[in-house]
């Protein structure tokens, strides 16, 4: 017990500022200069209670998995800013989905889709769920691919990469609420 | 030429420096079939399956099976005519080859005589009588997509109850179907769907130029996006006559131990948090974090896609790069022997992982297994490492690769073996940085028309095999990526039998198999 206190105590807290991980994102998805801090006031705003995600896996490489697994790591620290994944979409309302969607994935998108209660955001992850960049044609439609989310259920944001980082994955997730609450 | 296990079927030593693979044909389903007897008598084992359409070069079609013996790696066609391809059943012999097989005739329309005949990948968005492989399946058609219903086999009895999972599951993982048989909390049957993620891949590659093909091949699995980089280039290297530079092949190793390393740091946090110890969680994705964070300062991208290329690596690094990984090697294994001392002392951790999920090493030989799974069941197999009669292909031969073992075969076992590879990749990726010889990291790989290869890697999960065929203009004909985890989806459903479902979680995420990179 104690070599665990003292790792916990050594560790210390080492979340990232929103500001300081946004400052990551790709120029092209940026946010203006100055925004990061209205940013900020703003998820204290508009979440003032918490966002809850449903993720689904549509039929990505399982790249995108791994950066949206590391939103939850101590630097990045999501849930501690109140967002937080949860495990059904009854429960959920953002559905962040990855990947070209299968055909054999289809149907369980939509159902997820009509189970999440409304008003209610989707997040498209990545460049083959959103049809775009070098990967995302590689994954058109074909016999077994719907191609990207949107050609299944409607799309509010979208976020390019090959996987996106953890910084862009949480600057689209912002941009989804902002969107919502203007 | 060369014959094996006495058998009359000659082989030729594929050329190049890739792993150890000989290539031979067979002249019938019978010969198919006494040589796949043959390979289980001598303790080998079936490594993939697949089939071509070769109609338009006048022959009928191909099926090709690849097993693992303790030299390396065979390569057996057998070709089949045009108005009746069928072979012999081989999941009497190799339990595995049953997947396998359903997807060959899902795929290309090759089918065993006998054995499983329920759809695989094919769950209906496409007809029965229609094949993705064949030339002439044609681009873009698409049917109603109507779900088929699947013949699970179901247990009676009195209190026996089904409970279905998925596709889509609880948390951030990727989509598969799991039918629990059970009797209050104990498991008396799991049976796995999978074929959810399937979109087409082996489709996609027909006619897509060596680079193309590259970039698509990365995406596979991408959390063994360098494994398969390396497994695909050293196919088209050795169908080509390319021989990569010693540069090259070292900092190819780097790239693909660093995966080693990220993936192991990650799954281990995720072991202590799926026993609700999330102290293990928090502080090995910090770890996992510092880790792909220098990935992605030294090769521009966090898990290095697209950095193994056909002709060597699209990236090289300097002195200041060679000292940054050095540095951080020394930083994370001093991080981590301390984390390993918590959770070895951790009494709670401990009760969840000992004896949970176990698998004993006859399992490991009838499943086929290879890996970090086959290694935590007391199998000695490393593709990088020396063994009696195998020779680890280059960089590892001259590293001297200290493969992990551990006899138990439960979730503890995996999580020593872990442990253990991330100790040993961080020495060797010391050991290579230190020795990286001069040159050039990229050589031109012209197309060799017509010509064949097969690359095998030892990646994170176990052996990633590719195989690759050209036509006649030098693009890609025919690739067949080859996942570990088929073999190992199977010894899951073995592993959970004699625990509750509860632990079941533990159990699937000691393993951690890719459902992407068998479903294609």
């Amino acid at each position: 017990m104690i070599p665990l206190l003292k790792r916990i105590i050594r560790t210390g807290i080492i979340s990232r500022k929103l500001p300081a991980i946004l400052a990551d994102v790709p120029a092209a998805q940026a946010p203006q200069a100055g925004e990061h801090e209205r940013l900020q006031d703003e998820i204290l705003n508009i979440l003032g209670r918490a966002l809850t995600i449903r993720e689904v896996d549509a039929g990505s490489c399982n790249g995108c998995e791994l950066e949206v697994h590391a939103l939850n790591n101590p630097y990045y620290n999501l849930e501690g800013r109140g967002i937080k994944f949860v495990a059904s979409p009854r429960h959920a309302d953002m559905l962040l989905v990855t990947g070209p969607v299968t055909r054999n994935m289809e149907n369980a998108l939509k159902v997820a889709y009509d189970c999440t209660p409304d008003p209610k955001l989707v997040v498209a992850v990545g460049d083959c769920g959103g049809g775009c960049g070098e990967v995302g044609p590689m994954f058109a439609e074909n016999y077994a691919s719907c191609g990207k989310v949107s050609n299944v259920i409607p799309v509010d944001v979208f976020v390019p990469g090959c996987p996106p980082t953890p910084a862009a994955l949480m600057q689209g997730i912002l941009a989804a609420i902002k969107g919502s609450k203007g | 030429m060369t014959t094996f296990f006495d058998e009359p079927i000659e082989f030729t030593l594929q050329e190049g420096v890739g792993a150890p693979v000989w290539l031979g044909t067979v002249p019938d389903g019978e010969a198919l079939e006494a040589f796949a007897v043959s390979v289980h008598k001598n303790d080998g084992r079936i490594a993939a399956i697949w089939g071509s359409d070769e109609r338009l070069r006048g022959n009928g079609f191909r099926l090709v099976v690849v097993f693992g013996f303790e030299s390396g790696h065979l390569q057996v066609s057998l070709d089949l005519p045009a108005d009746k391809p069928v072979y012999p059943d081989l999941s009497g012999i190799f339990a595995t080859a049953n997947r396998m097989q359903r997807a060959t005739r899902d795929m290309v329309g090759i089918a065993s005589v006998g054995g499983d005949q329920r759809p695989w990948l094919r769950h209906g968005a496409w007809p029965a009588d229609w094949y993705p492989l064949r030339h002439d399946a044609g681009e873009g058609q698409s049917w109603p997509n109507e779900p088929s219903d699947y013949a699970f086999l179901q247990v009676g009895g009195e209190g026996a109850h089904e409970i279905p999972v998925g596709p889509i599951h609880a948390g951030i993982i990727e989509p598969g179907h799991f039918r629990f048989s059970v009797i209050g909390e104990r498991v008396l049957r799991l049976e796995q769907r999978l074929g959810y993620q399937h979109k087409g891949v082996e489709k996609r590659f027909i006619g897509l130029a060596l680079d193309g093909g590259a970039r698509l091949v990365g995406r596979i699995s991408g959390d063994s996006t360098c494994a398969y980089a390396w497994a695909y280039a050293s196919a088209i290297e050795a169908a080509c006559d390319v021989e990569p530079t010693g540069r090259a092949l070292g900092l190819r190793a780097l790239v693909l131990e660093r995966e080693r390393v990220a993936n192991h740091l990650g799954d281990l946090g995720m072991l202590g948090n799926d026993a609700a110890f999330s102290f293990g969680l928090s502080q090995f994705f910090r770890l996992k974090e510092d880790w792909v964070e220098l990935s992605g300062r030294l090769f521009g991208h966090r898990f290095m896609m697209d950095r193994i290329v056909p002709g060597g690596v699209s990236q090289d690094l300097d002195a200041d790069g060679l000292a940054a990984i050095t540095e951080q090697c020394i930083v994370i294994e001093k991080e981590v022997r301390a984390l390993k001392r918590i959770y070895d002392e951790h009494a709670g951790l401990q009760d969840r992982f000992l004896t949970t999920g176990p698998i004993g090493p006859e399992l490991v030989r009838e499943l086929s297994l290879t890996g970090m799974a086959a290694r935590a069941s007391g199998v000695m197999l490393d593709g990088r490492a020396w063994r009696q009669d195998y020779t680890p292909p280059p960089p590892y031969a001259g590293l001297g690769v200290r493969p992990a073992v551990d006899e138990r075969g439960d979730v503890a076992a995996r999580v020593e073996v872990r442990f253990l590879e991330v100790f040993e990749s961080l020495r060797l990726m010391q050991k290579l940085a230190a020795s990286l010889p001069g040159g050039p990291v990229r050589l031109e790989v012209p197309p060799k028309p017509d010509a064949q290869g097969l690359g095998v890697i030892e990646g994170w999960r176990g052996e990633v095999v590719v195989g690759v065929a050209l036509d006649g203009r030098g693009k890609l004909a025919r690739v067949h990526p080859h996942d570990p985890s088929w073999q190992i989806w199977p010894a899951l459903e073995h592993a959970v039998l004699r625990d509750i479902v509860p632990d079941f979680p533990l159990i699937n995420k000691s393993f951690n198999l890719s459902y992407t990179g068998v479903d294609l």
